[in-house]
């Protein structure tokens, strides 16, 4: 079967991020960028299934400036197949991205989709359910476990109680949580094989799709800073103090 | 106006993040109606009835509402949205999977996460793991919001608001529910707890996670959390994780034990009332945002800690 898998291109998960001074954005200048993390969770899933046999090909599929090329080399370094470039240089929210990788599966037509729960930048956590409901696919969100027996997918998700199965009736959407997997490091082999993997390049109007936002961004601002407390000398000195303010 | 809010519930009791997004919604304007879908669930209709500001209550019920699975929601909830100019949810693991489908087949940018209201277009929300505070105004006709509930107090009891039923899609759909391992404890839920006490990769094991945390935790009636880290390395279940992944919890107080305070764990818990962080490194990043910081070993200061309660 086919997988699809989507990638995106955020600002590194160690990087402190910075407030624009003029409150248009976060300063995204001269910042390491990187895979999302549940992206790189979502590619090492479908490598897994492939080298398992259940997976024939993985193509995974960017919507992004032209670096995301990078993010997408990543991904064919890491063991999928094909990539697509989406290139565009706008802001695109979930929703615009849900309808343009709806036209992709409509081009691909893969049998899953595994996509991240959420991106570490805008935290939407959105895109992967929009995609479900555009194409009316079933969705195993939050996924820690997956399994796949002929057409149907199974999912343990991670819930706010515990853990929860589904059964979907494929073709399915998965969305990752990050127990999933440990995604691996390219080899350098790899990494030069990746070289000559192909990526399509595509644009947003290829596909027809508007993707002019819905939101407008009025400000961005710092959260209001925490002043650091007082270091106490040992457990008497921390249950007094704690005590003193009426906290136990 | 008229604001549908997304019942969260168990089909015995609502949870704590109904009663918050109903503030939300009571907020943001307008009549504010309930919908409660389950199976059996005719409780928490009755006492979704009695929060404070709420109109009426629907109440639907099947089999396919008992774990509110995705796609048997968004065939009941997209034909009610005709009737309403908002859908509100908690940003509970509930809410975050079924909203999204809805603001898609309404072709509207959902809202996630919400942590303020400026007006009937305009919300504010944390992105970057909650180092950045944007405030957004939507365009579109309908909005589909999550709340995040550490933004909002309970909604009040006192209302006395009319229970309809109202027909649920039986189906069949193309997800079903198998089955659940939920942990029941008679411990606060960690995004409802007054003190939360949360462990670290420090522990070291689950049995040392068990022996110290836990005893603690009992002594204050507090909730126990934990760093992903813990969780990861099998010390702490996956419902226990604190953070931008996990949950977001603002306590009275947070007690840090071996955490060293990753941003993305600050994401889930630096909006507590008063932080202690218990870490051997006197440099742990946890201490730029403890109200009171303990340098020491844990494995001599938690069992001292518990018996000087
Ligand atoms: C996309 C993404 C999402 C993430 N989401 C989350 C999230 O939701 N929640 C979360 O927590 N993390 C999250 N993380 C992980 C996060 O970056 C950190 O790796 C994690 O929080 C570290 O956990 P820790 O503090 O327990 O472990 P460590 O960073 O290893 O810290 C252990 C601390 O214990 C102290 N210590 C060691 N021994 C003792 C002792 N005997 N006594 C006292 N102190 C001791 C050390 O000084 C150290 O400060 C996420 C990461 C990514 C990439
Ligand atoms: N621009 C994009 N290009 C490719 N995939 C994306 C993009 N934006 C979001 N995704 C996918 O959707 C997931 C959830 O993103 P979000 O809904 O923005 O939190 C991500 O982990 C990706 O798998």
């Amino acid at each position: 079967m086919k997988v699809l898998v989507p990638v995106k291109r955020v600002i590194d998960y160690n990087v402190k991020v910075r407030v624009k001074s003029d409150q248009s954005g976060v300063d995204l200048a001269n910042v390491k960028m990187s895979m999302n993390p549940f992206d790189e969770i979502s590619v090492e899933e479908a490598v897994r299934m492939k080298e398992a046999g259940t997976v024939t090909e993985i193509v995974v599929v960017s919507i992004g400036p032209q670096q995301a090329q990078e993010t997408i080399r990543t991904s064919l370094a890491m063991g999928a197949d094909r990539g697509i470039l989406i290139k565009t240089d706008d802001a695109v929210e979930p929703l615009a991205v849900a309808k343009l990788l709806a036209k992709v599966v409509a081009d691909e037509s893969p049998q899953l989709v595994i996509l991240g729960k959420q991106s570490i930048d805008d935290d939407c956590n959105q895109t992967g359910q929009m995609l479900g409901a555009l194409l009316d696919w079933p969705q195993g969100t939050f996924a820690s476990e997956v399994k796949i027996d002929g057409d149907t997918v199974s999912v343990t998700r991670e819930v706010d109680g515990g853990l929860q199965t589904v059964a979907l009736e494929g073709p399915a959407i998965v969305t990752v949580d990050l127990r999933l997997n440990e995604p691996r490091y390219a080899s350098l082999p790899n990494i030069m094989k990746a070289k000559k993997k192909p990526i399509d390049m595509k644009e947003p109007s290829d596909y027809g799709v508007d993707i002019s936002p819905r939101l407008d961004i009025l400000k961005v601002t710092e959260p209001p800073v925490r002043e650091a407390g007082e270091k106490v000398e040992d457990v008497a000195a921390l249950v007094a103090k704690l005590k003193a303010a009426g906290a136990i | 106006m008229a604001v549908l809010v997304l019942a969260d519930h168990d089909n015995a009791a609502l949870s704590d993040a109904t009663a918050k997004t109903v503030t939300a919604a009571i907020a943001f304007g307008g009549d504010v109606d309930i919908l409660v879908a389950g199976e059996g669930a005719g409780d928490v209709a009755t006492e979704a009835a009695k929060l404070a500001g709420v109109r009426k209550v629907l109440h639907a019920e099947g089999e396919a509402y008992k774990k509110q699975v995705a796609e048997a929601m968004q065939a009941l909830i997209v034909p009610l949205m005709d009737g309403y100019d908002a859908l509100f949810a908690g940003a509970t693991t509930m809410g975050k999977n079924v909203t999204p489908r809805i603001a898609a087949k309404l072709d509207v940018m959902q809202l996630s996460d919400i942590i303020g209201i400026e007006g009937q277009d305009t919300f504010v929300r944390p992105i970057y793991a909650g180092n950045a505070i944007m405030t957004v105004k939507s365009s579109d006709a309908k909005k589909v919001v999550t709340v995040r509930g550490t933004a909002f107090d309970p909604a009040g009891d006192g209302g006395s608001a009319a229970i309809e039923s109202v027909d649920a899609p039986a189906g069949p759909f193309k997800a079903k529910f198998v089955s659940e391992e939920v942990v029941k404890s008679d411990r606060p839920e960690l995004t409802a707890a007054k003190t939360v006490v949360s462990g670290g990769r420090a522990l070291g094991s689950e049995e040392e996670f068990q022996r110290l945390i836990v005893p603690l935790a009992n002594k204050l009636g507090a909730a126990v959390g934990a760093s992903r880290a813990a969780v990861d390395a099998g010390y702490a279940p996956n419902d226990y994780q604190v953070g931008q992944t996990g949950k977001i919890v603002a306590p009275e107080l947070y007690i840090a034990i071996g955490i060293s305070g990753a941003i993305q764990h600050l994401a889930g818990m630096k909006d507590s009332k008063i932080i202690v962080a218990i870490n051997k490194d006197e440099e742990a990043p946890i201490f730029q945002v403890a109200d009171y910081g303990l340098v020491a070993d844990l494995f001599n200061a938690i069992p001292d800690l518990t018996d000087a309660l």
